[in-house]
């Protein structure tokens, strides 16, 4: 059962892959992009997840959890960047 | 049984993955797309870090904790990115869509 489904979550993750990358490229403000790169990683880390499981294989646990460390520290970077004009003060 | 539990997890998932970015591509304004991503997907993608934990935890027969360290993670740091998010919208005064600026009833009509 798992085997039928996985193809499927990995096109409807995919596809949401493809939407928020439409709207990093398209989205009218810098919020907009930063939103758009927060979405981003995080449909990366489901990507992984999902291969983790098509593969049996545990080894990916340490990279989902390196992009989301890395993925937060990244939009709060930006974030404080559109705050303060600075990321450190 | 396990396996159905798997599969209806890890589709469910995988679709409020998908209507957390169709918000993210569809709504009007920024305050509005600020919703899909940091609900609908955080929700998304808990229920595959779920699945992940309970094939992972019956394959090997003991605990997998990692899924668990992502989702506390994910869960912790969505709603701080989305205030941050938020606030500096505010600070750049982004536009809004005029029907959801905070005006009284008297000003509307």
């Amino acid at each position: 059962m798992l085997a039928t489904v996985l193809p499927i979550a990995f096109a409807l993750v995919s596809l949401a892959l493809v939407l928020s990358l439409v709207r990093l490229v398209k989205g009218p403000d810098l919020p907009d992009r930063i939103l758009a790169l927060d979405t981003l990683y995080i449909n990366a880390i489901a990507l992984l997840i999902l291969l983790g499981l098509h593969l049996g294989s545990a080894l990916y646990f340490e990279a989902a959890l390196l992009i989301a460390v890395m993925g937060f520290v990244g939009t709060v970077a930006l974030s404080k960047y559109l705050l303060r004009g600075d990321i450190m003060e | 049984m396990l396996e159905w539990i798997l599969a209806l997890l890890v589709l469910i998932g995988a679709f409020f993955t998908l209507v957390g970015s169709v918000g993210l591509y569809k709504l009007p304004d920024f305050f509005m797309r600020l919703h899909g991503p940091t609900k609908a997907t955080t929700l998304g993608v808990g229920a595959i870090l779920l699945a992940s934990a309970l094939y992972f935890t019956f394959k090997t027969d003991h605990a997998s904790l990692h899924e668990i360290l992502i989702t506390l993670f994910l869960f912790i740091t969505a709603p701080v990115s989305a205030h941050l998010m938020a606030k500096a919208a505010l600070h750049i005064k982004l536009k809004q869509v005029e029907r959801t600026k905070n005006v009284t009833e008297a000003e509307r009509f």
